[in-house]
């Protein structure tokens, strides 16, 4: 390796061999340059979805209530569920160590919502403080609703940017208007933003205020939790279904519903949904693996095949050079030598020239479920290794044959 | 220097066996230059590859410069024919993708001769043949009698005990083949030992000594006045 002679004798080859030296080397760096791309989309695809999670917060856990379907204790099915405000106290108490944030949320109907002569369509939702973290809603203008507004019964309300822009766009802020609901003036107080303009069509104000106000009573329409953050994904992801389990079995007890009436009381994570497509994104990641580790053969194979040719071209060079009195080790030196080097200059090749792209590519990717593909060095590398390796061991085979040939067949005229 | 005793070989063709030498008794001293003859088939190119090392015999005894060349390793006969001998073929056998420098300086690289050395060297043996301004040209861009020259600049370089030439002028018109055949004169002035193997007579006269094979033995072996090349150039 460190001869100093050989390289010369190397370096002479391959500058006066270009376009040998040129398609090998095309064919490692292509098939290094396949596999980093494919890996950096398997990656990209993760980090969309990852992506596409993050409207909620990842660990939210919310609960529906339906229509009990199963005859218990005496209950006929299709009884309808109504959640009411002591279920979520008595939740938020129970599983006090495991919630992060909670919010009970009402639905407010029948009612018509004006600002000015102007009649609006949106939804108005009774939520707690809590739940601006629930929704992940960013505050852009103004702020939340507070602890301070549900106790006093606030008449606050909090609009999305979607309002804002479809119903406010004349005045500078909407901060500080009013927006009249079923007749009562409620003080808009904040903007919120959220990733999709559905979610920005609503219309918070306290659920105190909903419920008195509107003839609530103390029935809230679903629950809403985030648990805290956890080590690791599986964790959370454990913990997740923990709470889940719990606050079911809580809610069937103290509302009579069969433990497996599964549709009476429903109680969707959003970690178990993410688990969901983790799977299959590493299904898809497991897919690129194997089709980029056959581009990778099938890299191994071409050098091989080409070292073959190579050898075969060199027949009657090698059969001088033993004649001249090269060794046969000198030969199988020689011929892995210059395998070697040219794999693994096109190898790195190929390698940075793909994590340049990517790099230079990737964070400009604006494509649904794909974002910022990119891969890791270190697997990139060793596979680089490895089509090295693979390929000196394709090439000794035929390296070996070569200076096994008698020199007076390899000099024999053709 | 060349000492051969009773030298054997045959050829398995299918199921025929080839007896091709039967039996070559055979002395060559240093500085002679010898012609061995003979019809195709006659067994004098299987008698020059085993002098070469290329091919080993059956049965018999060679002795090369008093070293006894028998049942030799790949390593060791690559060895021994990078010292001791310099091949001259027919179809030259140069490195295509290499200049007529540096395929006078390839035996020097195996015998690990630092390469600006190997570089001056290999010069002074193209300019003994008279090729120096034609250095750094391939073999493509030479004549038939110029890449012959540098195959003999190629084997001198070496500087081997033995100079081993396969029909030298066999792919070269009659003037070039005296040109070669007068250098090959001028390098045996100089003491060195050649043997050439030829079948033409004109040729053959411009050695000193004609040993005729025939059927795998010698018929013949006589010393001759020897035929300046010169003359014709």
């Amino acid at each position: 390796m460190f001869d100093l002679e050989r390289w010369q004798e190397i370096f002479d080859t391959i500058r006066k061999n270009k376009l040998r030296t040129f398609l090998t080397g095309l064919s490692v760096a292509s098939g290094i340059f396949i596999l980093v791309i494919l890996l950096g989309f398997g990656q990209g695809m993760r980090n969309g979805i990852e992506h596409e999670f993050e409207q909620d917060a990842s660990t939210s856990v919310w609960v529906w209530p339906g229509v009990t379907s199963k005859e218990y204790k005496g209950l006929n099915p299709g009884r309808r569920i109504q959640l009411v405000n002591e279920n979520y106290t008595k939740a938020s108490t129970i599983f006090n160590d495991d919630i992060e944030y909670g919010s009970a949320r009402i639905f407010v109907r029948g009612v018509s919502v004006n600002y000015g002569k102007e009649a609006l369509i949106y939804g108005v939702q009774g939520v707690a403080s809590d739940f601006q973290f629930i929704e992940n809603a960013k505050m852009m203008e103004g702020r939340f609703i507070n602890y301070q507004d549900e106790a006093s019964n606030g008449k606050v309300a909090i609009i999305g940017n979607k309002i804002k822009k479809d119903v406010f766009g004349d005045v500078d802020t909407p901060i500080g208007e009013f927006i009249d609901i079923s007749g009562i003036p409620f003080k808009v107080i904040g903007v919120y933003k959220e990733m999709e303009d559905r979610e920005e069509e609503r219309i918070y104000i306290p659920i105190t205020t909903a419920q008195r106000t509107f003839n609530g009573g103390n029935r809230v329409n679903n629950l809403s939790f985030t648990l805290p953050p956890a080590e690791n994904f599986d964790k959370a992801v454990a913990q997740a279904v923990d709470f889940k389990n719990g606050l079911r079995e809580y809610l069937q007890q103290t509302h009579t519903i069969a433990p497996d009436d599964t549709g009476a009381i429903e109680v969707w994570s959003a970690m178990e949904e993410a688990k969901r497509y983790y799977g299959l994104t590493n299904n898809i990641k497991l897919f690129f693996w194997f089709v980029g580790v056959c581009t990778i053969i099938a890299g191994v194979v071409g050098v091989s095949n080409i070292m073959m040719i190579v050898v075969k071209e060199r027949t009657r060079e090698i059969g001088i050079r033993k004649a001249l009195g090269a060794k046969p080790w000198s030969i199988i030196a020689m011929i892995l030598h210059e395998a070697i080097f040219v794999t693994a200059i096109s190898g790195f090749g190929g390698l940075i020239f793909s994590m340049a792209l990517l790099e230079l590519v990737g964070p400009n990717i604006e494509v649904d479920y794909i974002m910022n593909p990119s891969v890791n060095f270190n697997v990139a590398f060793s596979t680089v290794i490895v089509l090295i390796v693979a390929g000196t061991l394709a090439g000794f085979v035929p390296a070996y044959r070569a200076a096994k040939v008698k020199v007076i067949e390899s000099l024999r005229d053709e | 220097m060349i000492e051969i005793k009773d030298l054997h070989k045959s050829y398995k063709m299918g199921s025929n066996v080839l007896h091709v030498l039967k039996g070559i008794n055979f002395k060559v001293e240093e500085g002679e230059l010898v012609a061995i003859m003979g019809s195709s088939g006659s067994g004098k190119s299987t008698l020059l590859n085993i002098l070469g090392m290329l091919d080993g015999a059956d049965s018999g005894e060679y002795t090369l410069d008093g070293v006894p060349i028998k049942n030799l390793s790949e390593t060791k006969a690559a060895q021994y024919r990078n010292k001791f001998l310099g091949f001259i073929f027919q179809s030259f056998n140069l490195i295509n993708y290499k200049s007529a420098l540096e395929n006078v300086a390839l035996p020097l690289y195996y015998q690990k001769v630092p390469r600006k050395e190997r570089q001056e060297k290999a010069m002074k043996y193209l300019e003994r043949v008279g090729l120096k301004p034609w250095a750094d040209h391939l073999p493509s861009e030479l004549s038939g009698g110029q890449k012959q020259r540098v195959a003999i600049a190629r084997a001198m370089a070496a500087e081997p005990k033995v100079l081993l030439a396969d029909e030298p002028t066999g792919a070269l018109d009659s003037t070039t083949s005296y040109e070669v055949m007068d250098l090959i004169q001028k390098i045996n002035d100089d003491g060195n030992t050649i043997l050439v193997v030829t079948h033409e007579e004109d040729i053959a006269h411009m050695c000193k000594r004609i040993v005729h094979l025939k059927d795998g033995i010698i018929v013949e072996d006589k010393k001759i006045e020897q035929v300046r090349a010169e003359q014709y150039v």
